[in-house]
């Protein structure tokens, strides 16, 4: 026990102590909020471009009721322009209509893909003209349309608020929840290829140089395997610890560059609150709009159940970490000096950790989905999955099943990875087959 | 006393008999060489002694009891011959982790680091990572690891390997001083002039089975041809005689093969009844390179890879 102790804590102190430690703990969240800033700076951009429409064949009430939005489709009607033209007027395409206003299948040239954002935004316009059109046709007027649609769109807002046995309640804000499960699920996933990597490239570094041999002649080589997962997975903690720390502290200093006057406008919703009223109901003029929205953001950022969320995060990172890390030791203790053997062993390995990372992200939005529910039960993927769902709340059952056979499966995963890293540490030479690690894996003794 | 006895050791890999039914023992505070072509089983029977790998069968003894691989490895040092060290750990930092694996308690390792660091004048490496140091300085370096915890059984493979003749003299010493002060010391090579120079007991082993074992003295009068060299100016007429065959003749110097039931006597007096000046002689043992190639010539060179039944 006590030299086990003594590779964990070489384990922790050459890493902790590296350079790239300290530069990756504070490169990643920086650049997690790059990413995520970047894709969604991209996707407002493109779907932002104007696109300017011809539209011919006109059956006479569309110019009437087609109406576009200038920041995103404009359409202009213009008899003159047909689908050989349309480039050189300026147009991006040109929708063409049709004289028989039973048809509603209709044909749009354009010189580039438009986008399916582009085609819906069409669609629904179209589908508004023809609802505004019947409409009409029933006696009534577009100025009475237009009036009632400006009064009404967008003007309802709902807030979810979940209520306890004892009464209490708590905002929920069921798209904050997805993205915070979104954002823990991709953490776990990083996580478990950089610390599954760091495991698998320091067991193969003890093994090329050859130092392996020196130290199983001093311990067990389960108890070198043991010793060094659970360095990195401490490093793994301690980094998590550490990021934890420097975006709450960032949320904290974010929250003094708030004016005065708002704060306190918000101490004063805070105070409604409380006391039972609705927020802002009462003297919606004395609050200004930024006001309220930050006092929604702040008060959903606090209903999260964080605690929650942290301790299963940590039993997940761990779990995830443990089932997958001494399979990565066992896939290191195989190969020797060439790293392209690693990559065609590796593979069945990031199989399943893609495959929880695809089920997480396309099904984001519906967490009790049969793919989420069976995938944070099996544990090849549930650590990823699992985060996906805990924001919005899981039957006890479920997460009591997911833990126990994650507990199950590392032990399981250590327990066969032993077996073929005592083995594969020493060999030299060729590298090992899938079936001969199976021998060594299942062999007795 | 024996600080190591092995009975009847075998270990089979999927292809080849590494080791196939070895005996020997190893007395305690004796330097003994194992020997053997490349891919004989050397390897692998020092693995199995260092408690690494286990014996399909047979039995080890350390100390007279049975070799208990998680207690006894404390009393052992094993260098292999493939060197192994972390490149990017501090040398001193390095040392003290691997004492300290042998079971040393935080403040020995590091008093006897120091003191070995300045017997080999290596205090300024302390605070160098692995991958400064040279080859014959890395090699140093896991001699110290190595005998750092006292251990009664030093295992070294292919010590010399790598170093200058000054170094290498450094090690030796080290090798002949721990054997003064009791212990016991494995020497695999298949350098043979070593062998003959540091060993007191060797044990041949080829293709997994032993095929020679004995003291170096002992061995080559096992295989000594009654070969002598004589010093004197031969001239050929002398040579006309039954007693001895000629195997190679200069002007002053003559090696010859004594026919059976001649005694060295017979020869010299030979030679004096002729009256030829006579200026040494001396009986010609063979080294231990030419009795290794004799055994190992004729197997073939390389194993092959067998079937295992």
């Amino acid at each position: 026990m006590n030299k086990i102790s003594l590779i964990i804590k070489r384990e922790y102190i050459t890493r902790v102590r590296n350079k790239t430690f300290l530069l990756s703990t504070f490169l990643l969240p920086i650049m997690m909020i790059l990413f995520i800033f970047g894709t969604t700076f991209f996707a407002t951009k493109s779907a932002q471009k104007q696109q300017r429409v011809a539209v011919v064949n006109d059956p006479g009430f569309m110019r009437e009721h087609l109406k576009g939005d200038s920041a995103k489709v404009l359409f202009t009607f213009d008899a003159t322009v047909n689908d050989s033209n349309f480039i050189d007027k300026g147009y991006d395409g040109v929708l063409v209509l049709n004289k028989d206003t039973g048809n509603k299948k209709f044909l749009i040239s354009s010189k580039k893909t438009l986008g399916t954002f582009a085609i819906g935004y069409i669609e629904d316009k179209l589908d508004k003209a023809f609802e505004n059109r019947q409409l009409q046709n029933k006696g009534i007027k577009i100025a009475d349309i237009d009036s009632i649609t400006k009064k009404t769109n967008g003007a309802s807002s709902i807030r979810n608020v979940l209520k306890d046995e004892n009464g209490k309640s708590k905002q929920v804000n069921a798209s904050l929840n997805s993205t915070i499960g979104f954002i823990c699920g991709i953490l776990i996933y990083i996580t478990m290829f950089i610390f599954g990597a760091m495991v698998m490239r320091g067991v193969m570094e003890e093994k090329t140089n050859r130092i392996a041999e020196v130290i199983v002649s001093s311990i067990k080589p389960f108890q070198l395997m043991l010793g060094k997962i659970i360095g990195i997975g401490a490093v793994g903690l301690t980094q998590l610890l550490l990021w934890v720390i420097l975006i709450s502290g960032l949320f904290a200093v974010a929250q003094l560059f708030v004016p005065a006057d708002i704060m306190q406008q918000v101490q004063q919703l805070q105070q409604q609150q409380n006391s039972g009223m609705i927020p802002g109901a009462g003297s919606a003029a004395a609050v200004s709009d930024t006001a309220s929205k930050f006092f929604e953001f702040r008060n959903s950022i606090l209903g999260i159940p964080w605690f929650r969320i942290i301790s299963t995060f940590i039993f997940y990172f761990l779990g995830g970490y443990l089932f997958y890390s001494s399979l990565f030791a066992a896939i290191g203790s195989v190969i020797n000096e060439d790293p392209q053997e690693a990559q065609s062993l590796m593979l069945p390995i990031t199989m399943p950790i893609i495959f929880g990372f695809i089920i997480l992200s396309s099904n984001m939005t519906t967490p009790d989905s049969p793919a989420m529910v069976w995938g944070s039960i099996i544990p090849f993927t549930s650590p990823i999955v699992m985060m996906g769902r805990i924001a919005g709340g899981v039957p006890w059952w479920q997460l009591c099943l997911s833990m126990l056979f994650l507990i199950g499966g590392f032990l399981f995963t250590t327990w066969m990875a032993g077996k073929i890293y005592r083995t594969g540490i020493l060999m030299y030479g060729k590298k090992a087959s899938w079936k001969e690690m199976w021998k060594w894996a299942f062999r007795k003794s | 006393m024996n600080i190591l006895e092995l009975h009847h050791l075998k270990k089979h890999f999927a292809t080849q008999k590494a080791v196939d039914d070895i005996s020997f023992n190893i007395a305690r505070g004796s330097i003994f060489g194992l020997l053997g072509p490349n891919g004989a089983g050397k390897t692998t029977l020092l693995r199995m002694i260092t408690g690494i790998f286990y014996p399909d069968s047979g039995e080890i003894l350390f100390n007279g009891k049975r070799f208990d691989a998680m207690n006894d490895v404390v009393g052992i040092g094993y260098m292999p011959e493939e060197r192994g060290l972390y490149k990017k750990m501090k040398i001193g930092e390095q040392a003290l982790y691997l004492a300290r694996l042998k079971g040393l308690s935080k403040s020995e390792a590091l008093e006897r680091t120091k003191e070995w660091f300045v017997k080999f004048e290596m205090q300024s490496w302390w605070n160098k990572k692995v991958e400064d140091l040279s080859k014959g300085m890395s090699q140093k370096l896991q001699f110290v690891t190595t005998v750092l915890h006292r251990p009664k059984l030093v295992i070294l493979d292919e010590p010399f390997s790598g170093l200058d003749p000054v170094n290498a003299n450094l090690i030796k010493d080290e090798i002949f001083n721990l054997s003064k002060t009791g212990t016991t010391i494995i020497f695999s090579t298949h350098r043979m002039e070593q062998v003959e120079e540091i060993c007191d007991h060797i044990v041949l082993v080829n293709k997994g089975q032993k095929i020679l074992d004995g003291s170096v003295k002992q061995v080559k009068n096992d295989f000594k041809e009654n070969l002598y060299r004589i010093g004197a100016h031969v001239l050929p007429e002398h040579l006309m005689t039954p007693a001895f065959e000629v195997k190679k003749h200069s002007e002053d110097n003559l090696l010859v093969k004594l026919a059976d039931g001649t005694s060295t006597n017979d020869l010299l007096r030979h030679f004096i009844s002729k009256g030829v000046a006579i200026q040494s002689f001396k009986e010609e043992l063979p080294s231990l390179n030419e009795i290794f190639i004799r055994l190992v010539e004729g197997t073939t060179a390389a194993r092959q890879f067998q079937s295992i039944a």
